[in-house]
């Protein structure tokens, strides 16, 4: 178990170190730091003297050690679009995104469990089908065009939710959308659109998995020993469907944070997927070295906790594989 | 009679008959490969499933739109001195002021929608093969090798996949984009933006291929068969390439058909984001974000039509690959 | 060990029948037709009474028993007639009268101990959860009940063990909590789908007693379904032979298994290995039970029947009393005729049936015909080569002493050590598989030396070894006297390699299903550039398919067109398609049904013997080793206990693990005779018993033995590593008593 935690930390830690090298190469080699610095004016000795104070003549090493340890405060300098400093700008928008990934992680693990249990059990009925030839449609609609639909039909035709923006937000802590009923309704379209495509993929990932449990040798003697159907389906089934899916689950938050890139542009959502888009578009160098590390943190974080799971469902992990009976 | 059964009481057993089976013909052969593919459970699966068969037709209907484009639209789009402002903004035709020769419509600039939505269709579709080849030849390529090989190296690739499957195809997409776009020239972008397009949806999905071949490959290398070529001495890559690889093509199959759906929709959305392919060769993306900016004002056509191409698409696709799945894995019938 | 409750035999008799089938008729509805997987068969069990169930693979018997317990999968159904659960008709149940029933009634044990059992939840969990649905019980009674039931079923510590996981359990171990799973409600009827196929033969002779005791004890009916007539001689009081979903004969065991009248029954006793007697030929059944969908009219046997009339092919015999039993055959419908055969049948036992060894002589002359024929019509060059290969072979068998492969001090370790991390933070140890121990054999020219052992003793390492799949942590390996290891130089090695070929276990996994049998055959021709141009190469080809036994137009077909059986000749093609002079089998028979492992069998010896090819075989089957080999090694966790010729070896072993190994084989011959229990399982490989591996398990053991490992001695033309043996305290072979410092399990 500690060894297991050991090397995923440094596993982490790996990752964290590549990503953060490839950020510090886009800094540095990719244009030149000093122009973006200075104006096109400066002269060589102001040129020279930009360098020194950025530390750009130290060796490679030393610039890497630099930037590993700023970036670890938080630090990642200015923004060339918006002119603040780049952890202000994202602080200010990360807790926009992180609701909005919540209540779609929410809405899509709540409907997309039990709707793949339901066609998993039920493989032949009617609804089944239906279920699962709709969400091949959902899979099969980009989720840009989810949101233009959605706009389309509640906003333009029906004028029922609002069509961008975050609406009125409460400051608790954090300025949240959550709290009040103009925030609520203005986080709905969003949080759907960005929900859609991951519900499917949930639904029908726990519906293989549920298909392949069902076939097993200790579900067909779980039967032949009269236990009930909700025995075996919830309690024998259903749990060891739970380590494939808790890793899905894992991998579809980190999804959820890239394809908020996509809600927060349709939406114009302030949150950092758009601040992200932005800095693209200007090359904004700065923001996207920081949201990089950022968004590579969480998913790091992300993967710790699944494998942490792990050794709390599955047994097999937690003891050693000693084979008594001698 | 012993060692005697039904093929040896059919035929006497001579070499002759063996040599005038095989002068028989080529045609003989394929006359029967044919039957068999039409007698093939496969083959009755697609039969039976009306909506694949539907699937099928509406695919083949997109591919022969976007490769027949420059023959059968109606308009050619991509040359500029057609256009027409007058035509602007035409509704479809069924539509109060539609215009038969612009049978969806136009667009703010007098395109006609249905001929921008063939050409685009092609943009869409040659990106999303090429990306989804791409990503096929590296992820069974690596696959086979982590696989076959094991040890350190197999260990090596498949950290490097758990990296690249945390990071999702769009945002592996648009971190490549903004390094295209610091790293090149500005004169280069345009022309280099397809490739970099293709490299960078191939590049994030060729996970999903490795890891399937080398479940695959790592269950095949211990069959006997593997082994039994193994004791006669053949080589790794021979064995690699004519025995295993044969082998684990049928899930390479359905992940390469649910991928170019895939594929497809993740150009759409980079084009939609604005990063993918540049606004003078317009993929069915493009056509959609061009015409967001009009959907409040009404000129809805310009967004559905070129959407609903798109999903009708990216469904067929998707319903084929799910047939596919089924039809290879007889476990789940 | 045929002690059987009198009181509850008489009683059955007496008492009404606990299951009752009449005309079950099971279909498989497919896209082209329907399959009758079990058709209109009729039997009963009567309370504590054993019924076996026998056939081949296919055969119906498993799915009799999902029917019956009402587990069919679909789209598998019952089509017809009836089944009676104590005078109840139960095949008509609702889903959840029939839940209630299973396992509180009807009880199943499966056959894989390793997947039966839910990985996550501990032994006492699942265990609970089935008393408490069918009995009303505390949770506290439920457990105290469940810990009864895991030391009756023989689970030391059953207290503490209780809460563990199934993967902290071993094989043989686990099919116990499945019995206590299975007993759980204390049901009426168990339906034992087979039990013990996948345990080793020590494991599978302690399940069988334990199996027979429970039902003594608790007075239940057991219908035993499996496809080895050995377990049924051990276990069953009636048996009932099944063959393509139909029951060819069923009566008493004595009856069926001594005095087999059904000529499908009567071939399949007389095509098993007897571990007790030479033989030189099978009896053999040509041709493989009929697939579902090609059931011909008639007795589904009259294409292989070798007395079949002309009723046979066109009409379908019902099941007729004959004597205590009832026979489906058309040879046993007329009266005058029944007294004949059923009287011969008894009499004669089955080896010395004068039928099976004209047969014999049949089959041996046939194939050798048939190959020379091949030979005189191959082509020049072919001939050429194999007067020069035939040459060689000759003189090397001249002399007696030739040895061809010599293997000394062989051994292999498997690094299995955890990580590193987990060594350094979890204090676990760096720890190495000893899979082959320093085993010591040679192989003289033209003879067949067996390896013998149960899983895990490393037989199938040291083959892996031989061929080269594997590489040696140590000892030597020398092929005419050179070591395989100093042979430098990729050219003569490879020349070396062509002359060695495997023929492996599994038909299924064997062939590459992708390839054309023409090109796997051709495939070690092809890689050695053995012959050149497609004429020679097809020519041989087709040579190779008529010498095992194919036509030569099979080869443009695929794997997925044959049987098992028919698969396993194309691989001995394959194998023998670069003309080896050494043939490694690594259990070539073990998947094959038991008419089929007859025929390959056969086929294999007279290969042999015609081709002059020195053999190492594979085996954990003892009667079919005896049957096949000149000389036997045995071995026990990485280690050669025992080597000797296979006479001796198997009329009068010697070392311990021998003897406990060769009274744990089921007794076909049903003699009832004492034998020595079987004690113990085999320890983990990972963390063997110190001195001799065997000491823990072993009734003559010492202090010695624990300290010190055993060297090999020779004496009486044998090699045993036995420090007892060495001492000369092991007492003489056939007067072995069970000793009473050891004590079964049980």
């Amino acid at each position: 178990m500690l060894a297991f935690i050991i090397r995923r930390l440094f596993q982490s830690l790996l990752v964290m170190v590549a990503v953060g090298f490839i950020a510090f190469s886009l800094f540095n080699f990719v244009g030149d730091p000093v122009n973006n610095m200075v104006g096109i004016d400066a002269t060589i000795e102001e040129r020279q003297r930009m360098a020194e104070s950025l530390g750009l003549n130290d060796p490679f090493p030393v610039q890497f050690a630099r930037f590993a340890a700023n970036a670890v405060r938080g630090d990642f300098g200015q923004s060339f679009r918006l002119s603040v400093p780049v952890e202000d700008a994202i602080a200010e928008r990360l807790p926009a995104t992180l609701e909005l990934v919540f209540v779609a992680a929410l809405l899509s693990l709540a409907i997309g469990v039990p709707l793949g249990v339901y066609t998993g059990l039920h493989r032949n009925s009617p609804l089944s089908r239906l279920l699962l030839t709709v969400s091949l449609i959902g899979i099969s609609l980009p989720t840009f065009l989810i949101g233009i639909l959605l706009i389309l039909v509640f906003s333009v035709w029906l004028n029922w939710l609002p069509s961008f923006g975050r609406g009125e937000t409460v400051d608790i802590g954090w300025q949240s959308n959550l709290v009040s009923l103009d925030g609520l309704r203005s986080i709905i379209l969003p949080a759907l659109t960005l929900c859609l495509f991951q519900l499917t993929l949930v639904m029908r990932l726990v519906r293989a998995e549920m298909l392949e449990v069902l076939r097993t040798d200790y579900i067909k003697f779980a039967r032949a020993r009269g236990l009930t159907n909700r025995a075996v389906h919830f309690g024998h089934a259903l749990k060891n469907t739970l380590v494939p899916v808790i890793t899905i689950t894992g991998l579809q938050i980190g999804n959820l944070i890239a394809f908020a890139i996509i809600t927060e542009t349709v939406f114009q959502w302030p949150g950092m997927g758009l601040l992200f888009l932005q800095a693209i578009q200007f090359v904004d160098i700065p923001v996207m070295a920081a949201y990089l590390c950022l968004v590579a943190f969480i998913f790091v974080l992300i993967n710790l906790v699944v494998d942490l799971l792990y050794y709390t469902i599955d047994p097999r992990l937690r003891i050693d594989k000693r084979v008594h009976g001698q | 009679m012993p060692f005697t059964d039904d093929h040896e009481r059919r035929q006497p057993g001579t070499t002759d008959l063996a040599a005038a089976a095989e002068s028989g013909g080529t045609l003989a052969r394929a006359r029967d490969r044919l039957h068999r593919f039409v007698d093939s459970d496969v083959f009755y699966s697609f039969r039976k499933s009306p909506i694949t068969v539907a699937a099928f037709a509406v695919t083949l209907l997109c591919f022969v739109c976007a490769f027949g484009a420059p023959w059968i639209a109606p308009h050619d789009t991509n040359d500029v001195a057609t256009l027409d402002l007058m035509n602007a903004e035409l509704p479809p035709v069924w539509l109060e002021g539609g215009d038969w020769r612009y049978i969806l419509g136009t667009d703010d600039q007098g395109r006609d929608v249905l001929s921008a939505i063939m050409f685009g269709m092609q943009v869409s579709l040659i990106v999303g093969f090429a990306s989804v080849i791409f990503a096929m030849v590296l992820g069974v390529g690596l696959g086979l090798i982590s696989g076959y090989v094991g040890g350190r190296l197999d260990h090596f690739i498949m950290r490097v996949a758990d990296v690249q499957l945390s990071f999702p195809s769009v945002l592996v997409a648009l971190l490549l984009f903004g390094f295209a776009k610091t790293v090149l020239p500005r004169g280069m972008q345009d022309d280099v933006a397809i490739l970099v397009l293709i490299f960078a949806i191939g590049l994030s999905s060729w996970v999903q291929f490795a890891r399937t071949v080398r479940g695959s490959t790592m269950v095949e290398k211990n069959k006997e068969y593997v082994q039994a070529a193994r004791v006669i001495g053949r080589r790794p890559l021979p064995i690699m390439l004519q025995h295993i690889l044969p082998n684990v093509m049928g899930p390479v199959l359905v992940i390469a058909t649910i991928n170019l759906a895939l594929a497809i929709i993740t150009e759409a959305t980079l084009s939609f984001l604005g990063v993918g392919v540049p606004p003078t060769q317009p993929s069915l993306g493009t056509l959609i974000r061009f015409g967001n900016n009009f959907l409040f004002s009404g000129q809805w056509w310009m967004t559905i039509f070129p959407g609903t191409a798109l999903v009708a698409l990216a469904l067929a696709v998707n319903l084929l690959g799910d047939w596919l799945r089924d039809a290879l894995n007889p476990k789940l019938r | 060990m045929n002690t059987r409750a009198p009181v509850l035999e008489s009683a059955g008799s007496a008492k009404a029948p606990v299951l009752q089938v009449e005309n079950l008729r099971v279909e498989f509805p497919t896209r082209r037709g329907t399959l009758v997987a079990v058709d209109d068969i009729s039997f009963r069990i009567d309370p504590g009474e054993v019924l076996g169930v026998v056939g081949e693979s296919g055969a119906g018997k498993s799915l009799t028993g999902a029917a019956i317990i009402g587990l069919l999968e679909p789209p598998g159904r019952i089509a017809g007639g009836r089944i009676l659960f104590a005078g109840e008709r139960i095949d008509t149940l609702g889903r959840q009268e029939m839940r209630r029933l299973r396992g509180r009634h009807i009880a199943m044990i499966f056959q894989d101990p390793l997947t039966s059992l839910n990985p996550l939840y501990t032994i006492a969990h699942q265990l609970i959860e089935t008393i408490r649905t069918h009995l009303d019980m505390s949770e506290r009674a439920a457990r105290k009940h469940a810990i009864e039931l895991l030391f009756e079923v023989g689970i030391p510590d059953a207290g503490k063990r209780v809460d563990e996981y199934p993967h902290q359990f071993s094989g043989g171990m686990r099919q116990r909590v499945v019995i206590a799973l299975a007993l759980a409600a204390h049901p009426r009827l168990i339906i034992a789908d087979e039990p013990t196929t996948a345990l080793d033969v020590s494991i599978q002779a302690q399940i069988i007693t334990l199996l027979k005791r429970l039902c003594v004890e608790h007075g239940t009916s057991v219908m035993l379904i499996t496809h080895d007539m050995g377990v049924i001689a051990e276990t069953a009081d009636r048996v009932a032979v099944m063959y393509a979903g139909r029951i060819a004969e069923i009566g008493a065991v004595q009856q069926v298994i001594l005095g087999a009248m059904h000529p499908y029954t009567h071939g399949l006793m007389g095509s098993i290995p007897m571990i007790d007697r030479d033989m030189d030929h099978l009896v053999q059944i040509d041709g493989a039970m009929p697939r579902l969908t090609e059931i011909p009219p008639g007795c589904a046997f009259s294409p292989r029947c070798k007395e079949a009339m002309p009723t046979c092919f066109s009409e379908r015999p019902d099941l007729a009393r004959v004597g205590d039993a009832k026979v489906a055959c058309w040879l046993f419908e007329g009266d005058e005729k029944t007294g004949r055969r059923s009287e011969e049948a008894n009499a004669a036992g089955k080896g010395s049936d004068p039928d099976a060894a004209r047969l014999e002589a049949e089959a041996n002359s046939d194939i050798a015909d048939r190959a020379k024929e091949r030979a005189s019509a191959g082509a020049s060059d072919i001939d050429r080569k194999t007067d020069e290969i035939e040459g060689r072979t000759a003189t090397m068998a001249d002399g007696t002493d030739d040895i061809l492969v010599q293997v000394s001090d062989l051994a292999r370790d498997f690094d299995i050590s955890p990580p590193l991390l987990n060594r350094i933070f979890e204090g676990g140890k760096r720890s190495v598989v000893q899979a082959v121990d320093r085993v010591d054999f040679s192989i003289r020219s033209g003879r067949t030396f067996s390896l013998v052992g149960e899983s895990g003793c490393g037989k199938s390492t040291v083959a892996r070894l031989i061929v080269g799949l594997y590489t040696p942590s140590g000892g030597r390996i020398e092929f005419e006297g050179r070591d395989l290891a100093r042979i430098d130089g990729r050219g003569e090695i490879e020349g070396i390699r062509k002359r060695m070929q495997m023929i492996f276990q599994d038909p299924y996994a064997s062939l590459n299903p992708r390839w054309r049998v023409e090109d796997i055959i051709a495939e070690p021709i092809r890689a050695g550039n053995l012959l050149q141009g497609r004429k020679a190469i097809d020519a041989r080809i087709a040579e190779l398919l008529v010498q095992v036994g194919l036509s030569p137009l099979d080869g443009r077909k695929f794997p997925h067109e044959f049987s098992g059986g028919q698969r396993q000749r194309i691989s001995i093609a394959r194998a023998l398609a670069s003309r080896p002079e050494f043939l490694i089998c690594d259990e070539p028979t073990s998947a094959l049904d038991v008419s089929v492992q007859a025929q390959i069998l056969n086929l294999m010896k007279s290969l042999q013997k015609e081709l002059g090819l020195t053999c190492l075989f594979i085996s954990h089957d003892l009667a079919v080793v005896r049957h096949i080999s000149d000389e036997v090694g045995v071995m026990y966790l990485g280690r050669l206990v025992e080597w000797s010729d296979a006479a001796t070896i198997f009329d009068a072993p010697m070392h311990p693990y021998t003897r406990m190994l060769r009274d744990a084989i089921p007794d076909l011959k049903m003699t009832g005779q004492d034998r020595i229990p079987v004690a113990g399982e085999v320890p983990s490989p990972l963390n063997p018993p110190s001195g001799c591996h065997f000491h823990p398990r072993c009734p003559h053991v010492e202090e010695r033995c624990r300290r010190e490992i055993p060297q090999s001695t020779r004496r009486d033309g044998r090699l045993v590593a036995c420090h007892a043996f060495e001492e000369g305290r092991l007492p003489p072979s056939k007067s072995s008593i069970p000793d009473d410092s050891i004590r079964n399990p049980e």
